[in-house]
């Protein structure tokens, strides 16, 4: 990325430090917990910043008390797409708030080639920029 | 504890570490608030020292795996089981086994889905609410049907067991179930047999035993005996456990509870005189012997044993 040292996608929270440790994940799920959030894991292999939606990794996990079970999930979403995105959400479901309250990265692919800026000419010699990722060239699932 | 690198020649207080985790506490409110029991009793001071001495060994750095904790409590109906595994929650907690220390307690129909696919996520979200805490499965012969070969709970059986290998430190899954059924249950199933280290058998209680229990139970609704109303429940339980369909404390409690409707009863019918607090708390001997049990020896078919 163009203005980022890492060359890494930064989405999310911590996404400018180094990789979140097995046990640095457990404390901000054991934060999530204590507040009485829904927890979910997700994965995608598209990096646009706008792409919000990403997949599923089975259900949100609801009425937890331990993050083991969630670090779990993490883990088998590792194996299973190890090349890929994960992300892990927070969900707040208090009245007035109903939404994402932490969302950070977890897994993310080896080699990661970044986006390019595109310009196109729009009418009265006008620029139009937009980025686009390098790595969506190749359709899904054969990208990293 | 210090957190300094122990040698050889160091002594550890087991004493002092005894005293830091409160066990005793538990203990003895295990002692007071259970009657009876002396197997269960003791398997839970046993592995309360195993838990200790390994914290010990752990300052020497002598490792061992952390021991497997899954139990199996088989017994009667109404011996106790429930109340002993919420307990357990709670000793693992303090000795530090557990993280959480809550009880999820689940049944056939929490784990197994009605169809396929719906088994193993049901499954996994359970064993994933019950992390850091102990899992108990009342009743778990009903996982296992052998007249029906597509029944699902053989997958979730599977879920289990792996869980139960491989996450020994997230969770402790305790089965409950009868005696000869659990039996069963482990012949078709010898893999679950051998990953739980303890099988732990809940004794029936004797008639002192129930009685002790009886007086218990009052005691925490705050009702009493009259003497008279003691000497008449000590006559009703020989008498209703040789009838059928006995479940050990808990038709004591079922005893009790309509022992208090009559006594309520009876305090109606005498409206008019006037009522001291003594009065509101004691059961008397005549709401005892108003039970069926004694004046037929037998209950109806619901089990109520009041005289209409």
């Amino acid at each position: 990325m163009m203005t980022n040292p890492n060359g890494i996608v930064t989405q999310g929270q911590f996404s400018f430090l180094p990789p979140l440790t097995d046990e640095q994940i457990t404390k901000q799920l054991k934060y999530a917990l204590s507040k009485g959030w829904a927890t979910s894991v997700e994965y995608t292999d598209d990096p646009h910043p706008r792409n919000t939606y990403w997949e599923m990794f089975g259900p949100p996990m609801f009425d937890l008390k331990d993050p083991a079970g969630i670090l779990m999930e993490i883990n088998n979403c590792r194996k299973t797409f190890p090349n890929h995105y994960i992300r892990v959400m927070a969900f707040s479901s208090v009245r007035g708030v109903e939404s994402p309250t932490m969302s950070y990265i977890v897994n993310r692919p080896k080699n990661e080639p970044g986006f390019g800026l595109v310009r196109q000419e729009a009418d009265g010699r006008n620029i139009r920029y937009t980025i686009h990722s390098y790595a969506t060239d190749k359709p899904e699932g054969e990208r990293y | 504890m210090s957190a300094q690198p122990t040698s050889d020649e160091t002594t550890v207080d087991l004493e002092a570490e005894f005293q830091a985790s409160n066990i005793q506490e538990v203990l003895d409110k295990l002692d007071r608030e259970l009657i009876g029991l002396k197997p269960v009793k003791t398997r839970i001071r046993e592995i309360a020292a195993l838990l200790l001495v390994d914290r010990l060994r752990k300052q020497f750095d002598l490792t061992s795996e952390t021991p497997s904790l899954h139990m199996c409590f088989t017994g009667n109906p109404g011996t106790g089981k429930t109340t002993v595994a919420l307990r357990m929650a709670e000793i693992l907690k303090r000795l530090g086994y557990v993280r959480e220390g809550h009880l999820v307690s689940v049944t056939r129909d929490d784990l197994v889905g009605q169809y396929i696919g719906h088994t193993a996520p049901k499954t996994k979200e359970v064993v994933k609410k019950a992390m850091g805490g102990v899992l108990f499965i009342d009743e778990a012969y009903y996982l296992y049907k052998p007249e029906n070969e597509r029944d699902y709970g053989q997958e979730s059986i599977e879920i289990l067991l792996q869980v139960m290998e491989n996450n020994r430190d997230d969770l402790v899954v305790i089965l409950a179930g009868y005696q000869n059924r659990m039996n069963q249950f482990f012949q078709s199933n010898p893999g679950m047999r051998s990953r739980i280290a303890h099988h732990v058998d809940f004794p029936d209680y004797g008639t002192d035993e129930l009685l002790a229990i009886a007086k218990l139970m009052l005691a925490t609704q705050n009702y009493r005996f009259s003497s008279e109303a003691e000497a008449a429940f000590a006559e009703y339980i020989p008498l209703r456990m040789k009838l059928g369909h006995f479940a050990n404390a808990r038709s004591v409690r079922n005893a009790l509870d309509r022992a208090r409707l009559r006594q309520a009863n009876r305090l109606f019918g005498s409206r008019n005189k006037s009522l001291k607090k003594i009065d509101l708390m004691t059961l008397e001997a005549e709401d005892i012997r108003a039970s069926r049990v004694f004046k037929e020896g037998a209950l109806d078919l619901d089990g109520d044993e009041t005289v209409k």
